[in-house]
């Protein structure tokens, strides 16, 4: 009785036993199967052991029993909510290795599905933070357009998650017609539905409570734990991968990089919601500036033939089959290709040992390394804060668990 | 296309920060640098590996704070040891370099957790893939499998479709382990 008493009278710290609690893996705010092990001590995180794996699929070690392109569906299901990136790093890690360049037409149309990739991920990101931090009509605004992202990728590929429209050497195929317009009606509405959504949020009482000065990290503690993308920028460290390394054509774009101050979970939101609006800047400059032309390279041991000539052309044919049967040999090496995808750094390592397959593949996720700083990030912040800090760094366990 | 850029991979070997400078001043713990495709790789001595990361982290022109990757290669089948490799790269000074560790089976490598964090993950990853002991790391355990797994699923001999048991009843028979091999 005593002790009961102790504890309502004290008011400073009520210090309790502490305990182990575990979050996931089956819980809605986890985005995926993630696995915590909070260590609380009363509401206040103690230490965080995050426990992934749940969805290890081993895509390294398939890599490395199939041909180059047999590869490209498989990058799909890593960060699913943005295949065009995966795709995209893939193919251009192999290119590297190979040595070859792509037509200008197909670095236009890489760059314009990347950015509506990067659109329709971060609408999600800010959409689920929203739900997981009860402002649930912030998914719903989200959905509508990321909706019609995703109708303009159906209309490329036919395909609403996992597209599979990258190709070693260029694009599965040209741009539909009526592609252009629709897309160029979606940039012109979109900034004017992300002003909607800083409406709903960025002003938010209850919002800048939950995200303010919550799951503080330093500009110089991000990149020693190797944070990447928006959850690095949101410390004030200005890196982006198309700004510092530029590939394919993003160095005729006029676009800002957007940078936070303080390190805390709303500065990475208002780094996503930027990245947003600049997204949609570089595709309108991309539409205006795409000019006509092929979509593949033009190099028949590598890049299959458009479907039609393997009608007419005994040529056409013989290196479809080859390429598809035996696939092609890469030059022995070693290279490490890295893009700036919607979650931050994505690299392919590619070893070779001069075969048709590649000899290692290593997958640098970002999710996966930002996961790690989910345990000094909630130190010392209660319970309910874990959520916030796991919604801005945004993770994908198809990613992470590869 | 392939002729410009080995042309241009052999001006880089003369790079003066990247290549002179730290070979000069580890001389001879840096085994061979190669160049490909406009990457620069040193193979280094495994006892010097966190002097030269710690060198590389720190001196003013290399700056290289972030390590973006840490990879651990079974490369049996081509020269009968392990690789391990460390990604960097610089934010200030934005260049990327290559390290590289040849180990023999059997053999631990330092553990670069104390120059940075990020390595924590990479190298249990490293270690629960193809079973490369760091050694000095502070939580070494396995990252994806299970606790209890058995074997180093990134291994050449480990079988694709895994070994048999109650879960995995198409996977290969155990005692198949050495013909296999």
């Amino acid at each position: 009785m005593s002790e009961v008493m102790d504890i309502t009278t004290n008011n400073s710290e009520i210090t309790t036993r502490e305990i182990s609690l575990n979050m996931g893996p089956q819980h809605p705010s986890t985005h995926g199967v993630m696995h915590l092990v909070l260590h609380l001590q009363g509401e206040k995180i103690l230490r965080v052991e995050p426990d992934i794996g749940y969805l290890h699929r081993g895509m390294e070690k398939i890599a490395e029993n199939l041909l180059y392109w047999q590869f490209v569906p498989y990058t799909d299901r890593l960060d699913y909510l943005s295949s065009m990136t995966n795709n995209l790093a893939y193919v251009m890690a192999v290119e590297k290795l190979l040595g070859i360049a792509i037509p200008e037409r197909a670095k236009y149309i890489r760059v314009i599905v990347s950015e509506l990739s990067r659109i329709s991920s971060h609408l999600l990101a800010v959409g689920a933070w929203g739900l997981d931090l009860g402002a649930i009509t912030m998914v719903l605004y989200a959905f509508r357009e990321r909706e019609m992202v995703m109708d303009l990728f159906e209309m490329l590929c036919g395909a609403r998650l996992t597209y599979n429209y990258m190709r070693i050497g260029g694009v599965r195929g040209d741009l539909p017609p009526g592609f252009k317009e629709k897309c160029a009606d979606f940039v012109r509405i979109f900034p004017k539905r992300v002003d909607e959504y800083e409406q709903l949020l960025t002003g938010n009482r209850i919002w800048l409570q939950r995200n303010k000065g919550i799951g503080v990290i330093s500009a110089r503690d991000a990149a020693d734990l190797g944070l990447t993308g928006p959850s690095l920028r949101g410390s004030g460290v200005k890196w982006d991968i198309r700004k510092d390394e530029p590939y394919l054509v993003y160095d005729r774009f006029d676009f800002n990089v957007p940078v936070g101050k303080n390190g805390d979970c709303f500065d990475r939101y208002m780094c996503r919601v930027e990245e947003m609006r600049q997204a949609a800047r570089i595709i309108l400059q991309a539409m205006q500036q795409i000019p006509d032309g092929p979509v593949n390279a033009d190099i028949p041991e590598i890049v299959p033939p458009p479907r039609e000539n393997m009608n007419t052309n005994m040529e056409a044919l013989i290196h479809h089959f080859k390429i598809v049967s035996n696939g092609f040999n890469a030059p022995k090496g070693e290279v490490y290709s890295s893009i700036e995808a919607p979650k931050g750094e994505l690299g392919f390592y590619i070893m070779s040992d001069g075969s048709e397959k590649p000899f290692r593949v290593k997958i640098r996720a970002p999710s996966f390394v930002a996961l790690q700083s989910i345990d000094p990030m909630s130190r010392g912040a209660y319970f309910a804060d874990v959520v916030a800090v796991i919604s801005s760094l945004d993770p994908v366990f198809g990613e992470v668990d590869k | 296309m392939v002729d410009k850029d080995t042309e241009k991979d052999k001006a880089l070997l003369e790079h003066p920060v990247l290549v002179q400078k730290i070979r000069s001043r580890f001389g001879k713990a840096i085994i061979e640098t190669t160049i490909f495709r406009g990457e620069i790789t040193h193979l280094v001595e495994k006892d010097d590996i966190i002097d030269i990361c710690n060198f590389l982290k720190y001196d003013l022109d290399l700056q290289f704070n972030f390590l973006s990757d840490v990879v651990g290669v079974d490369c049996r089948p081509l020269n009968s040891s392990f690789e391990v490799l460390y990604h960097l790269y610089s934010i200030p000074r934005k260049h990327r370099l290559r390290l590289k560790v040849r180990i023999k089976e059997n053999e631990n490598v330092p553990s670069v957790t104390s120059v940075w964090s990020s390595a924590d993950w990479a190298e249990r990853e490293a270690y629960d893939m193809v079973g490369i002991v760091f050694e000095g790391h502070p939580n070494l355990k396995r990252i994806y499998m299970p606790l209890d797994w058995e074997g180093y699923p990134l291994r050449r001999d480990y079988p694709l479709v895994g070994y048999k048991d109650q879960y995995n009843p198409c996977g290969v028979e155990k005692n198949n382990k050495q013909s296999k091999k």
